[in-house]
């Protein structure tokens, strides 16, 4: 069976975030970009399946500015089979994502979707739900275990009280949590094989999807910052603290 | 204006985030009503009925509900959407999972995690796991969000609300729900509790985790743990802290071993007191806490224990 997955371009998990000083977003100019780490585990999920003998062909597909063709490299150096980039510079919000994915999707009827539960730069955990929604098909979001069974799949899903059992009809919309897997680090043999695949750029335009932003951002600004607190030297300090200064205990 | 809440239950009780949902819901104003959807939930229905400023509860009672399958739960939240300019759920698990689902059949863009309202087609929402707060404005017609519990306090008691009964939808048949396997626990629930006792990768194996159950149970409190934590398999997924774990603000929170990885502070930062315990002086956490203690958990846990 065919799978698509989706990989965002984001900033490193691990690079701390600055705010522009006027307000206007976080500064990304020279600063480290990576794979989106659910988008990752997705990639793996999918190779895996490849691997196992499940899964025929592996399509990634981003969205986003020239540079996400990297991305795409890196989840063919990974195992996926092509990549298919909906170039724009504009600001997409989930939505207009989703509804772009599906747009490849209605083109390349993949049995199953693989996507990350939320991407780390907008923290909106909410394209791969649409999709599942627009396309009228299953959806097992924050996914920790998926076994495919001819046209159906069992999966886990990671829920705030523990685990969910779920059977889902396929095709179907699977958006990855962290332990689903821990994906492989690429290897320079197979960074030099993903130059060679098949890399597709389209515009937005040809896909006849209005991406225009429903949501207008006003402002960005640094949380509150906390006040600097106080080395204790020992428990018995501590203790005080809590029970004379802080009164929480 | 008319807002609809839908309440996150067990289908006798609601759960922690839907009384400050309805808080969120007040702070746009206009008229709240309270969707109770799920199979013999009608206790839920009469806890949501008590809820203070909640004008009228809808009660969706259906076997196709249990479990709150997105697809069932998203076409009956469809279903009845024309009736309201807001729809709000608790962003947990619970909400995160058919909101988005909600929001794309009814082509809106979701607000995910509001921690404030600025009036009513403008909130401010927690970016880059909280490193950036966003003030965004939606043009849509409908506004559908998730709302960040730690941002508003929970709703008081003291409503009595009607409560009518809503024709289920069909059951869209696209999943089976095959049960789930809760983590049992007499502690309070982490997104409840008062105050919280943490660990990270620093407690070494799950089987130590019990010296921080002694002083959770001496505190009254739940136990929560890093992503490192779960990922080595000491305690459950349901126990994680952070950006992609539960979002927490107790009166007092303690982390114990945990180093302060940007994700892990994402979850709790917005705590009113925090107390560090970790054997590195240099540990990033220490920059948000309150009080800091240098030392060797192993010493100073079971002694801090002993002394409250
Ligand atoms: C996409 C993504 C999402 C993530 N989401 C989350 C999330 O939701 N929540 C989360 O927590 N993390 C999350 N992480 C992981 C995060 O980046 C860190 O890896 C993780 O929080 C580290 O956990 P830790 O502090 O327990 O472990 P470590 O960083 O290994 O720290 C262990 C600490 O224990 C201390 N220690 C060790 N032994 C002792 C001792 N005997 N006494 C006292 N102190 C001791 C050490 O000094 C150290 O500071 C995420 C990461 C990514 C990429
Ligand atoms: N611009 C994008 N390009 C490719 N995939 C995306 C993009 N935006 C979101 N996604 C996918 O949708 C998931 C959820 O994103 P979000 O709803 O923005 O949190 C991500 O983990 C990606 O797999």
């Amino acid at each position: 069976m065919k799978v698509l997955v989706t990989v965002k371009r984001v900033i490193d998990p691990y690079v701390k975030v600055r705010v522009k000083s006027d307000g206007t977003g976080v500064e990304t100019a020279n600063v480290k970009m990576a794979m989106n780490p659910f988008c990752e585990i997705a990639v793996e999920q999918a190779v895996r399946m490849k691997e196992a003998g499940i899964v025929t062909e592996i399509v990634a597909v981003s969205v986003g500015v020239q540079q996400c063709q990297e991305t795409l490299r890196t989840a063919m150096a990974m195992g996926a089979d092509r990549g298919i980039l909906v170039e724009t510079t504009a600001d997409v919000q989930p939505l207009g994502v989703a509804k772009l994915v599906k747009a490849i999707i209605d083109r390349e009827q993949p049995k199953l979707v693989i996507m990350g539960k939320q991407a780390i730069d907008d923290d909106s955990n909410q394209a791969g739900q649409m999709v599942s929604a627009l396309l009228g098909w299953p959806q097992s979001a924050f996914t920790s275990a998926i076994a495919v069974n001819g046209d159906s799949a069992d999966v886990t899903r990671e829920i705030d009280g523990g685990l969910e059992k779920l059977t889902i009809r396929l095709p179907a919309v699977v958006t990855t949590d962290l332990r689903l897997n821990e994906p492989r680090y690429v290897t320079l043999p197979n960074i030099m094989k993903a130059k060679k695949k098949p890399l597709e750029v389209l515009k937005p335009e040809a896909l006849g999807v209005d991406i225009a932003p429903r949501l207008k951002t006003l402002k960005v600004e640094e949380p509150p910052k906390r006040s600097a607190g106080v080395k204790v030297a020992d428990v018995a300090e501590l203790v005080a603290k809590l029970k004379n200064e802080a009164r929480v205990i | 204006m008319s807002v609809l809440v839908i309440a996150e239950h067990d289908g006798k009780q609601l759960k922690p985030g839907t009384a400050n949902t309805v808080t969120a819901a007040a702070k746009i104003g206009g008229d709240i009503a309270v969707l109770v959807a799920g199979h013999q939930c009608a206790d839920a229905a009469q806890a949501a009925a008590r809820l203070a400023g909640v004008g009228k509860v809808l009660l969706a009672d259906a076997p196709h509900y249990a479990g709150a399958v997105a697809e069932n739960m998203a076409a009956l939240v469809q279903g009845i959407a024309a009736q309201f300019t807001h729809i709000l759920a608790p962003a947990t698990g619970f909400g995160k999972n058919f909101m988005p689902r909600v929001a794309a059949l009814l082509d809106v863009q979701q607000i995910s995690d509001i921690s404030a309202v600025v009036s009513d087609d403008t909130f401010v929402r927690p970016i880059y796991a909280g490193n950036a707060m966003a003030t965004v404005q939606s043009a849509d017609k409908v506004k559908v969000i998730t709302v960040r519990a730690t941002g508003f306090d929970a709703a008081g008691e003291g409503g009595s609300a009607a409560v009518e009964s809503l024709a289920a939808g069909p059951d869209a048949g696209l999943s089976k729900f095959n049960g789930q396997e809760l983590s049992k626990s007499d502690r309070p629930e982490l997104t409840a509790a008062r105050i919280i006792v943490s660990g990270g990768r620093g407690m070494g194996s799950g089987e130590n985790f019990k010296i921080l159950e002694a002083l959770a149970d001496k505190l009254g409190a739940a136990v929560g743990a890093s992503r490192a934590a779960v990922d080595s398999g000491f305690v459950p997924n349901d126990y994680q802290v952070g950006q992609t774990g539960k979002i927490v603000a107790p009166e007092l929170y303690i982390a114990v071993g945990i180093s302060g990885a940007i994700q892990h502070l994402a979850g709790m930062k917005d705590s009113k007191v925090i107390v560090a315990i970790n054997k590195d002086a240099e540990a990033p956490i220490f920059a948000v806490a309150n009080y800091w203690l240098v030392e060797d958990l192993f010493k100073a846990v079971p002694e801090l224990t002993q002394q409250l």
